[in-house]
Protein backbone atom coordinates (compact mmCIF):
# COMPACT_ATOMS: atom_id res chain seq x y z
CA UNK A 1 0.00 0.00 0.00
CA UNK A 2 1.06 3.57 -0.95
CA UNK A 3 0.70 5.27 2.14
CA UNK A 4 1.75 8.49 0.87
CA UNK A 5 -0.71 8.56 -1.61
CA UNK A 6 -3.42 7.97 0.59
CA UNK A 7 -2.65 10.43 3.15
CA UNK A 8 -3.02 13.00 0.18
CA UNK A 9 -6.42 11.31 -0.33
CA UNK A 10 -7.54 11.67 3.45
CA UNK A 11 -6.61 15.17 3.91
CA UNK A 12 -8.68 15.94 0.99
CA UNK A 13 -12.10 14.20 2.62
CA UNK A 14 -11.95 15.88 6.11
CA UNK A 15 -15.63 16.27 7.65
CA UNK A 16 -16.68 18.60 10.43
CA UNK A 17 -17.61 16.59 13.78
CA UNK A 18 -19.45 18.00 16.42
CA UNK A 19 -17.36 17.72 19.68
CA UNK A 20 -20.57 17.86 21.94
CA UNK A 21 -24.17 17.78 22.99
CA UNK A 22 -25.37 14.78 20.71
CA UNK A 23 -28.74 13.78 20.27
CA UNK A 24 -27.97 9.73 19.45
CA UNK A 25 -30.14 7.66 17.28
CA UNK A 26 -29.74 3.55 17.73
CA UNK A 27 -29.96 1.18 15.35
CA UNK A 28 -33.04 -0.80 15.02
CA UNK A 29 -30.98 -4.14 14.10
CA UNK A 30 -27.70 -3.74 15.37
CA UNK A 31 -29.11 -4.44 19.54
CA UNK A 32 -30.24 -8.08 17.96
CA UNK A 33 -26.64 -8.40 16.07
CA UNK A 34 -23.63 -7.11 18.96
CA UNK A 35 -26.03 -6.13 21.67
CA UNK A 36 -23.18 -4.12 23.48
CA UNK A 37 -22.36 -2.13 21.11
CA UNK A 38 -24.48 0.79 21.56
CA UNK A 39 -24.59 0.80 25.63
CA UNK A 40 -20.43 0.70 25.59
CA UNK A 41 -20.59 4.09 23.06
CA UNK A 42 -23.06 5.66 25.18
CA UNK A 43 -20.44 4.75 28.43
CA UNK A 44 -17.35 5.97 26.55
CA UNK A 45 -19.29 9.25 25.92
CA UNK A 46 -20.55 9.64 29.07
CA UNK A 47 -17.92 7.88 31.83
CA UNK A 48 -15.03 8.55 29.22
CA UNK A 49 -14.93 11.58 27.71
CA UNK A 50 -17.62 12.93 29.90
CA UNK A 51 -19.76 14.31 26.77
CA UNK A 52 -23.69 15.42 26.79
CA UNK A 53 -25.40 12.45 24.69
CA UNK A 54 -29.02 12.53 24.84
CA UNK A 55 -31.49 9.19 23.50
CA UNK A 56 -35.42 10.26 22.77
CA UNK A 57 -37.29 7.02 23.62
CA UNK A 58 -39.74 8.42 20.84
CA UNK A 59 -36.90 7.36 18.10
CA UNK A 60 -38.52 4.78 15.71
CA UNK A 61 -36.47 3.26 12.96
CA UNK A 62 -35.58 5.25 10.01
CA UNK A 63 -37.01 2.68 7.71
CA UNK A 64 -33.75 2.49 5.67
CA UNK A 65 -33.82 -0.93 5.46
CA UNK A 66 -37.15 -0.62 3.92
CA UNK A 67 -36.45 1.69 1.87
CA UNK A 68 -32.81 0.04 0.60
CA UNK A 69 -35.49 -3.11 0.16
CA UNK A 70 -38.04 -1.11 -1.89
CA UNK A 71 -40.24 -1.63 0.35
CA UNK A 72 -40.86 1.83 1.59
CA UNK A 73 -41.41 4.66 -0.41
CA UNK A 74 -38.48 7.53 -0.73
CA UNK A 75 -41.30 9.71 0.42
CA UNK A 76 -42.84 7.89 3.11
CA UNK A 77 -39.07 7.62 4.44
CA UNK A 78 -38.29 11.09 4.20
CA UNK A 79 -41.34 11.97 6.64
CA UNK A 80 -40.01 9.23 9.14
CA UNK A 81 -36.74 11.28 8.91
CA UNK A 82 -38.22 14.89 9.16
CA UNK A 83 -39.28 12.95 12.71
CA UNK A 84 -36.69 11.99 14.05
CA UNK A 85 -35.07 15.42 13.39
CA UNK A 86 -38.29 16.76 15.21
CA UNK A 87 -37.72 14.69 17.93
CA UNK A 88 -34.41 16.26 17.92
CA UNK A 89 -35.70 19.63 17.81
CA UNK A 90 -38.09 19.19 20.66
CA UNK A 91 -34.94 17.54 22.90
CA UNK A 92 -32.97 21.12 22.14
CA UNK A 93 -30.02 19.22 20.38
CA UNK A 94 -28.39 20.32 17.23
CA UNK A 95 -25.34 17.72 16.91
CA UNK A 96 -27.24 14.48 14.88
CA UNK A 97 -25.41 11.33 15.33
CA UNK A 98 -26.53 8.02 14.18
CA UNK A 99 -25.86 4.67 15.53
CA UNK A 100 -26.19 2.68 12.24
CA UNK A 101 -24.73 3.33 8.55
CA UNK A 102 -27.20 3.24 6.70
CA UNK A 103 -29.31 5.55 8.66
CA UNK A 104 -25.87 8.18 8.25
CA UNK A 105 -26.34 7.02 4.40
CA UNK A 106 -29.75 8.03 4.30
CA UNK A 107 -30.10 10.97 6.45
CA UNK A 108 -27.01 12.44 4.49
CA UNK A 109 -29.65 11.64 1.46
CA UNK A 110 -32.01 13.11 2.05
CA UNK A 111 -30.73 16.34 3.51
CA UNK A 112 -28.52 16.71 0.07
CA UNK A 113 -31.95 16.10 -2.09
CA UNK A 114 -33.49 18.71 0.26
CA UNK A 115 -30.49 21.20 -0.36
CA UNK A 116 -31.01 20.77 -3.72
CA UNK A 117 -34.70 20.48 -3.94
CA UNK A 118 -36.62 22.89 -1.38
CA UNK A 119 -39.61 21.85 -2.71
CA UNK A 120 -39.09 18.38 -1.63
CA UNK A 121 -38.40 19.56 1.93
CA UNK A 122 -41.23 22.04 1.79
CA UNK A 123 -43.57 18.97 0.60
CA UNK A 124 -42.32 16.76 3.55
CA UNK A 125 -42.53 19.35 6.27
CA UNK A 126 -46.36 19.26 5.70
CA UNK A 127 -46.81 16.05 5.61
CA UNK A 128 -44.98 15.89 8.93
CA UNK A 129 -46.89 18.86 10.01
CA UNK A 130 -50.51 16.79 8.87
CA UNK A 131 -49.40 13.36 10.32
CA UNK A 132 -48.09 14.50 13.96
CA UNK A 133 -48.44 18.04 14.40
CA UNK A 134 -44.39 18.56 14.40
CA UNK A 135 -42.09 21.10 12.85
CA UNK A 136 -38.64 20.77 12.89
CA UNK A 137 -34.99 22.39 12.46
CA UNK A 138 -32.22 20.58 10.08
CA UNK A 139 -28.93 19.37 12.38
CA UNK A 140 -26.07 21.52 12.37
CA UNK A 141 -24.12 18.37 12.26
CA UNK A 142 -24.32 15.13 11.24
CA UNK A 143 -21.84 12.52 12.37
CA UNK A 144 -21.94 8.65 12.29
CA UNK A 145 -20.89 7.50 15.86
CA UNK A 146 -17.42 5.87 14.48
CA UNK A 147 -16.98 9.52 13.38
CA UNK A 148 -17.16 10.20 17.41
CA UNK A 149 -15.23 7.42 18.48
CA UNK A 150 -12.38 8.50 15.86
CA UNK A 151 -12.46 12.15 16.73
CA UNK A 152 -11.78 11.24 20.02
CA UNK A 153 -8.96 8.11 19.48
CA UNK A 154 -6.36 9.51 21.06
CA UNK A 155 -8.28 10.21 24.23
CA UNK A 156 -9.29 6.82 24.46
CA UNK A 157 -6.11 5.75 23.67
CA UNK A 158 -4.28 7.77 26.26
CA UNK A 159 -6.42 6.12 29.11
CA UNK A 160 -6.56 2.99 27.75
CA UNK A 161 -5.86 -0.29 29.45
CA UNK A 162 -4.38 -2.30 26.81
CA UNK A 163 -3.14 -1.40 22.99
CA UNK A 164 -3.34 -3.87 19.48
CA UNK A 165 -0.05 -5.29 20.54
CA UNK A 166 0.57 -8.57 20.51
CA UNK A 167 1.21 -9.85 23.72
CA UNK A 168 3.09 -12.73 22.91
CA UNK A 169 5.42 -11.35 20.07
CA UNK A 170 5.27 -7.43 21.22
CA UNK A 171 4.32 -6.82 17.48
CA UNK A 172 1.06 -4.75 16.54
CA UNK A 173 -1.79 -6.67 15.68
CA UNK A 174 -3.17 -7.09 11.88
CA UNK A 175 -6.34 -5.77 11.28
CA UNK A 176 -8.59 -5.83 8.73
CA UNK A 177 -10.96 -2.97 8.24
CA UNK A 178 -14.04 -2.76 6.86
CA UNK A 179 -16.08 0.29 5.86
CA UNK A 180 -20.15 -0.06 5.39
CA UNK A 181 -20.89 0.73 1.77
CA UNK A 182 -23.44 3.68 2.70
CA UNK A 183 -20.86 5.29 4.78
CA UNK A 184 -18.97 7.45 2.10
CA UNK A 185 -19.74 5.81 -1.21
CA UNK A 186 -22.62 7.44 -2.22
CA UNK A 187 -21.34 10.61 -1.05
CA UNK A 188 -17.59 10.65 -0.52
CA UNK A 189 -17.52 14.17 1.25
CA UNK A 190 -19.65 13.02 4.16
CA UNK A 191 -16.77 10.58 5.15
CA UNK A 192 -13.42 10.68 6.36
CA UNK A 193 -11.29 9.71 4.06
CA UNK A 194 -13.68 9.80 0.73
CA UNK A 195 -14.98 6.72 -0.22
CA UNK A 196 -12.06 4.96 -1.95
CA UNK A 197 -9.70 5.17 1.14
CA UNK A 198 -11.97 5.90 4.34
CA UNK A 199 -9.38 6.26 7.24
CA UNK A 200 -12.41 6.44 9.87
CA UNK A 201 -11.33 2.63 10.92
CA UNK A 202 -7.67 3.01 9.57
CA UNK A 203 -7.30 6.28 12.10
CA UNK A 204 -8.76 4.34 15.18
CA UNK A 205 -6.54 0.79 14.84
CA UNK A 206 -3.16 3.00 13.82
CA UNK A 207 -3.58 4.94 17.00
CA UNK A 208 -4.63 2.10 18.97
CA UNK A 209 -1.00 0.51 17.83
CA UNK A 210 -2.35 -1.99 15.22
CA UNK A 211 -1.23 -2.52 11.74
CA UNK A 212 -3.74 -2.30 9.12
CA UNK A 213 -3.84 -5.17 6.20
CA UNK A 214 -4.25 -4.33 2.78
CA UNK A 215 -5.61 -7.26 0.52
CA UNK A 216 -7.21 -7.28 -3.23
CA UNK A 217 -10.70 -7.35 -2.22
CA UNK A 218 -10.59 -4.90 0.32
CA UNK A 219 -13.15 -2.51 -0.51
CA UNK A 220 -15.59 -5.42 -1.71
CA UNK A 221 -18.98 -5.51 -0.11
CA UNK A 222 -19.49 -7.56 2.71
CA UNK A 223 -22.72 -8.93 0.72
CA UNK A 224 -25.41 -7.84 2.89
CA UNK A 225 -27.23 -5.58 0.28
CA UNK A 226 -30.57 -6.20 1.49
CA UNK A 227 -32.34 -7.76 -1.06
CA UNK A 228 -29.79 -10.08 -1.40
CA UNK A 229 -30.56 -11.39 2.38
CA UNK A 230 -33.79 -10.96 3.08
CA UNK A 231 -35.08 -13.66 0.78
CA UNK A 232 -33.74 -16.96 1.47
CA UNK A 233 -33.03 -18.83 -2.02
CA UNK A 234 -30.65 -14.98 -2.63
CA UNK A 235 -28.66 -15.56 0.51
CA UNK A 236 -26.11 -17.47 -1.80
CA UNK A 237 -24.92 -14.23 -3.48
CA UNK A 238 -24.96 -12.26 0.07
CA UNK A 239 -22.74 -15.53 1.07
CA UNK A 240 -20.48 -15.52 -1.98
CA UNK A 241 -19.39 -12.12 -1.39
CA UNK A 242 -18.27 -12.89 1.81
CA UNK A 243 -16.14 -15.81 1.02
CA UNK A 244 -14.25 -13.43 -1.71
CA UNK A 245 -13.13 -11.08 0.88
CA UNK A 246 -12.20 -14.21 3.54
CA UNK A 247 -10.09 -15.65 0.50
CA UNK A 248 -9.03 -12.86 -0.44
CA UNK A 249 -7.75 -11.68 3.09
CA UNK A 250 -6.78 -15.06 4.72
CA UNK A 251 -3.44 -15.27 3.52
CA UNK A 252 -2.18 -11.93 4.86
CA UNK A 253 -3.42 -13.62 8.79
CA UNK A 254 -5.69 -11.27 9.98
CA UNK A 255 -5.79 -11.00 13.88
CA UNK A 256 -9.39 -8.93 13.79
CA UNK A 257 -12.10 -7.79 11.27
CA UNK A 258 -12.84 -4.37 12.27
CA UNK A 259 -15.98 -3.09 10.62
CA UNK A 260 -18.34 0.39 11.41
CA UNK A 261 -21.94 -0.90 10.10
CA UNK A 262 -24.71 -2.97 11.96
CA UNK A 263 -24.59 -5.42 8.39
CA UNK A 264 -20.53 -6.23 8.11
CA UNK A 265 -20.26 -7.56 11.36
CA UNK A 266 -22.80 -9.78 11.20
CA UNK A 267 -22.57 -11.05 7.92
CA UNK A 268 -18.70 -11.28 8.18
CA UNK A 269 -19.09 -12.77 11.61
CA UNK A 270 -22.07 -15.10 11.16
CA UNK A 271 -21.02 -16.58 7.53
CA UNK A 272 -17.69 -17.71 8.81
CA UNK A 273 -19.88 -20.49 10.50
CA UNK A 274 -22.39 -21.14 7.46
CA UNK A 275 -19.07 -21.40 5.04
CA UNK A 276 -17.33 -23.87 7.48
CA UNK A 277 -20.59 -26.09 7.72
CA UNK A 278 -20.87 -26.04 3.79
CA UNK A 279 -17.60 -26.29 2.87
CA UNK A 280 -15.80 -27.06 6.17
CA UNK A 281 -13.10 -24.16 5.56
CA UNK A 282 -12.07 -21.69 8.63
CA UNK A 283 -10.26 -18.70 7.75
CA UNK A 284 -8.43 -18.24 11.48
CA UNK A 285 -5.21 -19.92 12.93
CA UNK A 286 -5.28 -23.69 14.16
CA UNK A 287 -8.91 -24.05 12.86
CA UNK A 288 -11.07 -20.35 14.46
CA UNK A 289 -12.32 -18.03 12.23
CA UNK A 290 -11.31 -14.63 12.18
CA UNK A 291 -12.86 -12.56 15.28
CA UNK A 292 -15.51 -9.57 13.65
CA UNK A 293 -15.56 -6.46 15.90
CA UNK A 294 -17.73 -3.01 15.97
CA UNK A 295 -15.74 0.06 16.66
CA UNK A 296 -17.28 -0.07 19.76
CA UNK A 297 -16.42 -2.91 20.99
CA UNK A 298 -12.80 -2.30 20.10
CA UNK A 299 -12.78 0.89 21.77
CA UNK A 300 -14.29 -0.88 24.78
CA UNK A 301 -11.44 -3.82 24.87
CA UNK A 302 -8.67 -1.12 24.56
CA UNK A 303 -9.97 1.05 28.16
CA UNK A 304 -10.00 -2.06 29.74
CA UNK A 305 -14.36 -3.17 30.05
CA UNK A 306 -15.27 -7.02 31.08
CA UNK A 307 -15.39 -8.49 27.52
CA UNK A 308 -18.81 -10.12 28.53
CA UNK A 309 -20.15 -6.88 29.22
CA UNK A 310 -19.20 -5.94 25.84
CA UNK A 311 -20.98 -8.80 24.32
CA UNK A 312 -18.80 -10.47 22.77
CA UNK A 313 -19.89 -13.64 24.16
CA UNK A 314 -23.10 -13.35 21.44
CA UNK A 315 -20.54 -13.23 18.36
CA UNK A 316 -20.39 -16.96 15.95
CA UNK A 317 -16.46 -16.15 15.49
CA UNK A 318 -15.03 -16.65 19.23
CA UNK A 319 -13.22 -14.11 19.82
CA UNK A 320 -10.59 -15.40 23.03
CA UNK A 321 -8.00 -15.57 20.78
CA UNK A 322 -8.03 -12.04 20.05
CA UNK A 323 -7.98 -11.37 23.54
CA UNK A 324 -5.20 -13.70 24.48
CA UNK A 325 -3.24 -11.77 22.01
CA UNK A 326 -3.78 -8.53 23.57
CA UNK A 327 -3.08 -10.10 26.68
CA UNK A 328 -7.00 -8.92 27.95
CA UNK A 329 -8.16 -11.25 31.38
CA UNK A 330 -11.71 -13.23 31.11
CA UNK A 331 -13.52 -15.73 32.63
CA UNK A 332 -14.74 -18.68 30.82
CA UNK A 333 -17.09 -19.53 33.16
CA UNK A 334 -18.97 -16.61 33.63
CA UNK A 335 -18.94 -16.17 29.46
CA UNK A 336 -22.80 -17.24 28.85
CA UNK A 337 -24.21 -16.38 32.18
CA UNK A 338 -26.57 -13.22 32.75
CA UNK A 339 -26.34 -10.45 35.15
CA UNK A 340 -27.56 -12.05 38.01
CA UNK A 341 -25.10 -14.74 37.19
CA UNK A 342 -27.92 -17.23 35.74
CA UNK A 343 -26.92 -19.53 32.50
CA UNK A 344 -28.00 -18.04 29.59
CA UNK A 345 -27.99 -21.32 28.09
CA UNK A 346 -24.87 -22.30 26.05
CA UNK A 347 -25.08 -22.83 22.06
CA UNK A 348 -24.16 -25.65 20.46
CA UNK A 349 -21.05 -26.01 19.26
CA UNK A 350 -20.71 -25.85 15.36
CA UNK A 351 -19.08 -28.97 13.25
CA UNK A 352 -15.71 -27.17 12.10
CA UNK A 353 -15.51 -23.97 13.25
CA UNK A 354 -13.21 -23.54 16.96
CA UNK A 355 -15.58 -22.84 19.96
CA UNK A 356 -14.82 -21.96 23.42
CA UNK B 1 -22.55 -30.90 4.94
CA UNK B 2 -25.76 -28.36 6.50
CA UNK B 3 -28.13 -27.58 3.83
CA UNK B 4 -28.88 -23.92 4.78
CA UNK B 5 -31.91 -23.56 1.52
CA UNK B 6 -29.15 -21.53 -0.57
CA UNK B 7 -25.66 -22.17 -2.21
CA UNK B 8 -22.16 -20.51 -2.43
CA UNK B 9 -21.81 -19.27 -6.18
CA UNK B 10 -18.84 -19.90 -7.94
CA UNK B 11 -16.08 -16.72 -8.09
CA UNK B 12 -15.97 -15.83 -11.75
CA UNK B 13 -13.20 -13.20 -11.07
CA UNK B 14 -10.27 -14.39 -12.95
CA UNK B 15 -6.84 -13.94 -11.20
CA UNK B 16 -4.05 -13.27 -12.98
CA UNK B 17 -1.19 -14.12 -10.66
CA UNK B 18 -2.79 -17.90 -10.21
CA UNK B 19 -4.28 -18.69 -13.75
CA UNK B 20 -1.71 -20.72 -16.10
CA UNK B 21 -0.14 -18.70 -18.72
CA UNK B 22 1.77 -21.22 -20.10
CA UNK B 23 -0.27 -21.47 -23.29
CA UNK B 24 -0.21 -17.87 -23.94
CA UNK B 25 4.00 -18.10 -24.11
CA UNK B 26 3.91 -20.94 -25.93
CA UNK B 27 1.74 -19.52 -28.48
CA UNK B 28 3.01 -16.20 -28.27
CA UNK B 29 7.05 -17.35 -28.85
CA UNK B 30 5.85 -19.31 -31.94
CA UNK B 31 3.76 -16.49 -33.60
CA UNK B 32 4.75 -13.19 -32.26
CA UNK B 33 2.32 -11.19 -34.50
CA UNK B 34 0.04 -11.53 -32.17
CA UNK B 35 1.48 -8.89 -30.07
CA UNK B 36 0.71 -6.85 -32.51
CA UNK B 37 -2.69 -7.55 -32.41
CA UNK B 38 -4.92 -4.17 -31.64
CA UNK B 39 -8.20 -6.01 -30.62
CA UNK B 40 -10.60 -4.06 -33.17
CA UNK B 41 -12.46 -7.65 -33.86
CA UNK B 42 -12.51 -7.56 -37.68
CA UNK B 43 -11.31 -11.24 -37.57
CA UNK B 44 -14.72 -12.09 -35.18
CA UNK B 45 -16.72 -10.12 -38.29
CA UNK B 46 -16.06 -12.13 -40.99
CA UNK B 47 -15.58 -15.61 -39.23
CA UNK B 48 -17.42 -17.79 -41.12
CA UNK B 49 -18.02 -20.10 -37.76
CA UNK B 50 -18.66 -17.42 -36.39
CA UNK B 51 -21.87 -16.50 -38.22
CA UNK B 52 -23.34 -20.26 -37.36
CA UNK B 53 -22.24 -20.74 -33.78
CA UNK B 54 -20.86 -18.86 -30.89
CA UNK B 55 -17.19 -18.90 -31.83
CA UNK B 56 -15.61 -15.47 -31.52
CA UNK B 57 -11.87 -15.22 -31.76
CA UNK B 58 -11.54 -12.02 -30.39
CA UNK B 59 -12.76 -13.78 -27.25
CA UNK B 60 -10.45 -16.69 -27.76
CA UNK B 61 -7.43 -14.41 -27.52
CA UNK B 62 -8.58 -12.56 -24.66
CA UNK B 63 -9.41 -16.45 -22.82
CA UNK B 64 -5.34 -17.36 -23.77
CA UNK B 65 -3.94 -13.84 -22.08
CA UNK B 66 -6.00 -14.43 -19.19
CA UNK B 67 -5.22 -18.22 -18.84
CA UNK B 68 -8.78 -19.42 -19.22
CA UNK B 69 -7.66 -22.80 -20.27
CA UNK B 70 -10.76 -24.69 -19.62
CA UNK B 71 -12.84 -22.29 -21.78
CA UNK B 72 -10.34 -21.67 -24.59
CA UNK B 73 -10.22 -25.58 -24.89
CA UNK B 74 -14.14 -26.12 -25.68
CA UNK B 75 -14.01 -22.97 -28.44
CA UNK B 76 -11.12 -23.35 -30.11
CA UNK B 77 -12.46 -27.23 -31.44
CA UNK B 78 -14.96 -24.97 -33.82
CA UNK B 79 -12.61 -23.14 -36.04
CA UNK B 80 -12.89 -24.37 -39.58
CA UNK B 81 -9.17 -23.05 -40.61
CA UNK B 82 -10.89 -21.29 -43.75
CA UNK B 83 -8.29 -18.35 -42.90
CA UNK B 84 -10.73 -15.53 -43.54
CA UNK B 85 -9.76 -13.76 -40.05
CA UNK B 86 -6.42 -13.58 -41.55
CA UNK B 87 -7.21 -11.85 -45.10
CA UNK B 88 -9.03 -8.61 -42.62
CA UNK B 89 -6.69 -8.59 -39.78
CA UNK B 90 -5.45 -4.92 -40.12
CA UNK B 91 -2.00 -5.86 -38.13
CA UNK B 92 -0.97 -8.58 -40.56
CA UNK B 93 -1.15 -11.17 -37.41
CA UNK B 94 -1.39 -15.02 -38.88
CA UNK B 95 -4.03 -16.12 -36.89
CA UNK B 96 -4.67 -19.41 -39.08
CA UNK B 97 -0.89 -19.88 -37.10
CA UNK B 98 -2.19 -18.75 -34.02
CA UNK B 99 -5.39 -21.33 -33.82
CA UNK B 100 -2.48 -23.81 -34.72
CA UNK B 101 -0.13 -23.19 -32.38
CA UNK B 102 -3.56 -22.89 -29.75
CA UNK B 103 -3.89 -26.88 -30.81
CA UNK B 104 -0.55 -27.88 -30.55
CA UNK B 105 -0.43 -25.89 -27.03
CA UNK B 106 -3.53 -27.85 -25.92
CA UNK B 107 -1.88 -31.55 -26.99
CA UNK B 108 1.75 -30.66 -25.41
CA UNK B 109 0.55 -28.69 -22.25
CA UNK B 110 -2.64 -30.08 -21.38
Amino acid sequence: MNIEGKRRVWKDYQKEIAGDNFFYVRSCVRQNFFPGSEKTFLRILKEELHKDIFENAAHTTCSGIGYHSDIVPFETTMTIVARQFALMTESGYENFATSCITSFGLYTEILETWHHFPEVEERIRKHLKNATGREFSKPKNLSHASDIIFKFRKEIAAVGKYRLINHYTGKPLRAVEHIGCHYSRMFPSKGIGGAEYPYVLIGMIEDWGGEVIDYPERRHCCGFGFRQYLIQANRGYSLSCSKKKFDSMAPYKPDFILTNCPGCPMFLDRWQYTISEMEGITYGENGHGIPVLTYEELAGMILGYDPWDLGLQVHQVPVEPLLDKMGIPYNADSKFLNKEGASMGKPKAPSFLKFY
Amino acid sequence: MKDFGYTLQPDFSIDFDRNDKRMMLYVVNHEPSLNLCIGCGSCTATCSTGHFTSFNIRAIHTLLRRGETHQLKQEIRKCMFCGKCQLVCPRGVNLRNVILRINRAIEQIG
